[in-house]
């Protein structure tokens, strides 16, 4: 099931000798597939690092490279290039997941940035950074304090056995509220894209901050908006 | 080309086939009886007189087997690939199998059939090996690569032990492409319409649900969901339970201990079934042993309202599938039925309802046969990685891991490393540290699931990082580099960062057998060697042997033995020392023999210790919480200090 890889990185192309860019998926000389590249996602698709991306440019590119890289195409090559195959699908599969998706995209580039972000990682515990809403929504604590109250008193009163119906409609109406105030954050952060792909460094790095936080605090309202389903829905 | 033409394999819970590309079609290829489906059955002839080893039959002949020598004969092994002890006895209740007796936590259950026992890999290897068999009569040259089809909804263990399977037939498994996936190959060849397509493949014993984006002859898998326990399987055994509860009830018989009886019983189920799908009403006419018939009548709004719960089991999958692809009901262009059990009308009607079908015009895909298509997108899938064939080469099928992978925290947690519905090959690199000064050794365990807990998720595997320099606690950085491959099966690395040392890795995979087992389970090597058979049951002997010996070296500690005269204890001594001077001789027959006369010396003094075991149950606890406290046994505290996230 486990073996260890071997990962290193050759500066002359393995087949031809010449020497090569290093972050290049084929050698630009003969053509022969080459082991992981070093750069970011952004290169694998030879893209600029920007938040606006055309969607349907990235698909296809994901789908001519892996028409070239996947391990399905090497079935019968030799072990070496067997394996960078492997490797070099996983990276190409990796960067498409994080690049197609508008928050992950942002979350990543930002990282690549030196921003500190709150993201769900391995051994965090992923409530505690988005449990603080002090810090992440100080406009709304006291309604964010009210969801949960009322969210509590309808788990408490299903479990002995009638719910309140009034508490179901507020819960409802807050929902709607909360889906608002998500889409307010949407807006933004992608009014901040603009900023980011087009401004300044001072505009930029303003524009970063903004993100950071407009990040948090989407990761804060939707665990409340799933939380509220999942009550909801419970019935 | 002859020598490494590539063959696709589907190896069903049911049925099983093989299938090629011939020029630009795949094609089934039928076996000696001129069937194209190899029912995945496996029999023990009997031991022959002049001794020797029983020949092993697969497919419709084995069928027979069921019915004659149920003891000897098993079906539906498909359900127990990959899966651990506890998990194959709650699903042996249902299912006329013994486990062998010498059975262990932690490691693969073996089957008990006739004096043999089998590993699940070791019996699907004999149905592979037998289609390997046919496709060489039909091609007359060796056939050495496959490639095997697996339920979407597989694990890593589970996927792992399919291609153990395929080893030990000497098969070399090129790749393990899900069945969903494999039948939309299949649809895909002649219809390269872009668009979203749902498969709903509902098997023997499996479920799946695939939602795929076709777009220039790439198959891109957007979600899958499934249930690895649920199929026609289902249907047998409520119609079956139905049946044998009625025939206790009218005719005082019960047929439940009578294996061969029920074999029968279920197959008057299974017929019932398949006739329902056609007409409204089917017979039940069985003759009991007693001389009485059990005659019944089945409508089909009765034989639909009996199943409707199963069949609901199917729709939560599709519905989180849809929402895992981000798409409603009616983003749906294609759906393609899969699997014997879509003959149901039943099915039909719930595939309909759940894609909006009917209503937007339009009906599912079943023209191509539902038992054979999952056989023939894998002889595309074979003809692709082949690069024989134009068409093909325009090819390609990017899938996904249909679980999470993750990682136990501290307090048990999981946390995920890979989402679900992940494209594969995919990859992620975490970072570990020391939680003790000078600590050499991290151990990390891994699971795969959806639940928050570990200990909710399927364990499989965990792994010691050792020789980290000694350094401060938290000092050290191990990269360790996770990487599921084309084939959904997990492969990790290590290296510790500051001293660029790579570290190795020790790993414990929690089910499933290591290479050496497997590299000794091919069973070539004892197929045609009357010696390697000797051998085997020679082993099997002498294990059996030593297992009592080792039971009888305690049972002077046993309270029972003090109930015991001193005559019995004398008996028990002889026969013992008997054994202990056969034992490791080459007398199987010796061994064999002085091992009943132990356990007949022993009898007595068993049965006083289980009064004691029944009793002390009865004191306090039940079975159940004595069989608890075992398993909480087994999965004590790892000795190791724990990992710990950087």
């Amino acid at each position: 099931m486990l073996k260890i890889l071997d990962s290193a990185i050759p500066v002359a192309c393995w087949s031809c000798s010449v020497a090569h860019n290093e972050s290049t998926l084929f050698c630009p000389n003969c053509s022969k597939i080459q082991p992981p590249p070093g750069g970011d996602y952004f290169s694998v698709f030879g893209l600029e690092p920007r938040l606006h991306l055309d969607l349907d440019i990235l698909e296809r590119e994901f789908h001519r490279l892996s028409r070239k890289l996947h391990p399905d195409r090497f079935a019968r090559a030799g072990e070496n290039e067997k394996q960078w195959s492997l490797a070099d699908t996983a990276l190409l599969n990796d960067a498409y997941r994080t690049l197609k998706d508008p928050l992950r995209r942002t979350q990543y580039l930002l990282k690549l940035h030196g921003a500190e972000i709150g993201e769900e990682h391995a051994g965090r515990d992923p409530q505690k950074d988005a449990k603080d809403p002090v810090r992440v929504l100080p406009d709304l604590l006291e309604e964010v304090f009210d969801l949960n109250m009322q969210l509590e008193e309808l788990r408490t009163e299903r479990k002995a056995g009638a719910a309140d119906p009034q508490l179901t409609v507020a819960l409802e109406a807050a929902r709607s509220k909360f889906e608002g105030l998500l889409k307010v954050v949407d807006d933004d952060l992608h009014a901040q894209w603009r900023v980011w792909d087009a401004g300044s460094e001072s505009e930029r790095r303003a524009a970063q901050n903004r993100m950071v936080a407009l990040l948090d605090q989407r990761r804060y309202l939707s665990h409340l908006l799933r939380d509220v389903t999942e009550t909801l829905g419970a019935e | 080309m002859a020598e490494t033409r590539v063959v696709g394999i589907d190896l069903g819970t049911t049925n099983s086939l093989v299938a090629y590309m011939e020029g630009d079609a795949p094609v089934v290829i039928p076996g000696v009886d001129g069937s194209n489906l190899v029912p995945s059955v496996v029999a023990l002839d009997p031991l022959p007189a002049n001794g020797g080893r029983p020949t092993v039959t697969v497919g419709n002949s084995a069928r027979k087997a069921l019915f004659q020598n149920p003891e000897r004969a098993i079906y539906s092994v498909k359900r127990l690939m990959g899966r651990g002890l506890s998990e194959v006895q709650s699903e042996l209740r249902f299912f006329p199998f013994r486990l062998a007796e010498d059975v262990e936590e932690g490691e693969v259950p073996r089957i008990q059939l006739g004096e043999l026992k089998f590993t699940p890999p070791e019996i699907s290897a004999y149905v592979l090996r037998q289609l390997k068999r046919n496709a060489e009569r039909f091609f007359g040259s060796p056939i050495r690569q496959a490639v095997i089809t697996v339920p979407a909804y597989f694990n890593d263990a589970q996927r792992q032990a399919t291609k153990d399977a395929g080893r030990m037939a000497g098969l070399e498994v090129l790749r393990l492409v899900n069945e969903p996936t494999a039948a939309a190959l299949a649809y895909g060849l002649d219809r390269s319409k872009d668009g979203t397509i749902a498969v709903y493949d509902l098997g023997g014993g499996t479920f799946d649900i695939s939602i795929l984006k076709l777009r220039d002859g790439i198959f891109e898998v957007q979600s899958t969901n499934g249930d690895t326990h649920l199929g026609g399987d289902d249907i047998d055994n409520l119609l079956l339970a139905i049946a044998l509860d009625e025939i206790h009830a009218e005719h005082g018989v019960d047929l439940r201990i009578h294996p061969g009886a029920v074999q029968a019983v279920r197959k008057a189920a299974i017929e019932a079934k398949i006739r329902l799908s056609s007409a409204d009403v089917a017979h039940f006419d069985i003759e009991l042993p007693n001389g009485d018939r059990y005659q019944r009548e089945i409508p089909r709004a009765v034989f639909e309202l009996l199943i409707e719960p199963i069949l609901e089991r199917t729709a939560g999958p599709c519905k989180q599938a849809m929402a895992d692809a981000g798409i409603a009901p009616e983003d749906i262009d294609e759906a393609v039925l899969v699997g014997g059990s879509t003959r149901i009308p039943a099915v039909r009607q719930l595939v309909d309802k759940l894609f909006h079908l009917s209503a937007r015009g339009k009906k599912p895909h079943s023209e191509l046969n539902p038992d054979e298509v999952v056989a023939l997108g894998a002889a595309v899938q074979a003809g692709i990685l082949s690069g024989a064939s134009e068409t093909t080469d325009q090819m390609l099928l990017l899938d996904v891991t249909p679980l999470s992978l993750g990682i136990e925290s501290l307090g048990g947690a999981v946390a995920r490393i890979i989402q679900r519905n992940s494209t594969i090959p995919a990859s992620t690199t975490e970072f570990f540290t020391t939680g003790v000064d000078g600590q050499t050794n991290v151990a990390i365990h891994v699971v795969q699931g959806e639940r928050e807990m570990a200990a909710d998720c399927r364990s499989l595997a965990r792994f010691d990082l050792r020789g980290i320099p000694p350094m401060s606690a938290g000092l050290p950085r191990i990269e360790v580099k996770f990487l599921i491959d084309a084939d959904g099966i997990l492969h990790v690395s290590a290296r510790e960062q500051r001293s660029g040392k790579q570290a190795h890795i020790e790993v414990k995979p929690t089910y499933g057998l290591t290479d050496e087992q497997v590299e000794s389970m091919i069973i070539e090597s004892f197929d045609h060697a009357e010696e390697d058979f000797a051998k085997r049951l020679l082993i099997e002997h002498r294990n059996e042997a030593n297992t009592i010996l080792a039971a009888v070296e305690n049972a002077p500690s046993n309270p029972a033995w003090q109930q015991l005269t001193a005559e019995e204890r004398e008996a028990i001594a002889a026969a013992q020392a008997q054994l202990q001077a056969v034992k490791d001789g080459d007398d199987t027959l010796a061994i064999r023999q002085a091992t009943l006369a132990l356990d007949q010396a022993t009898r007595r003094f068993a049965e006083l210790m289980m009064e004691e075991a029944v009793s002390s149950a009865i004191r306090g606890k039940t079975m159940d919480k004595v069989s608890e406290d075992l398993s909480e046994n087994v999965t004590a505290p790892h000795a190791m200090a724990p990992a710990e996230f950087k």
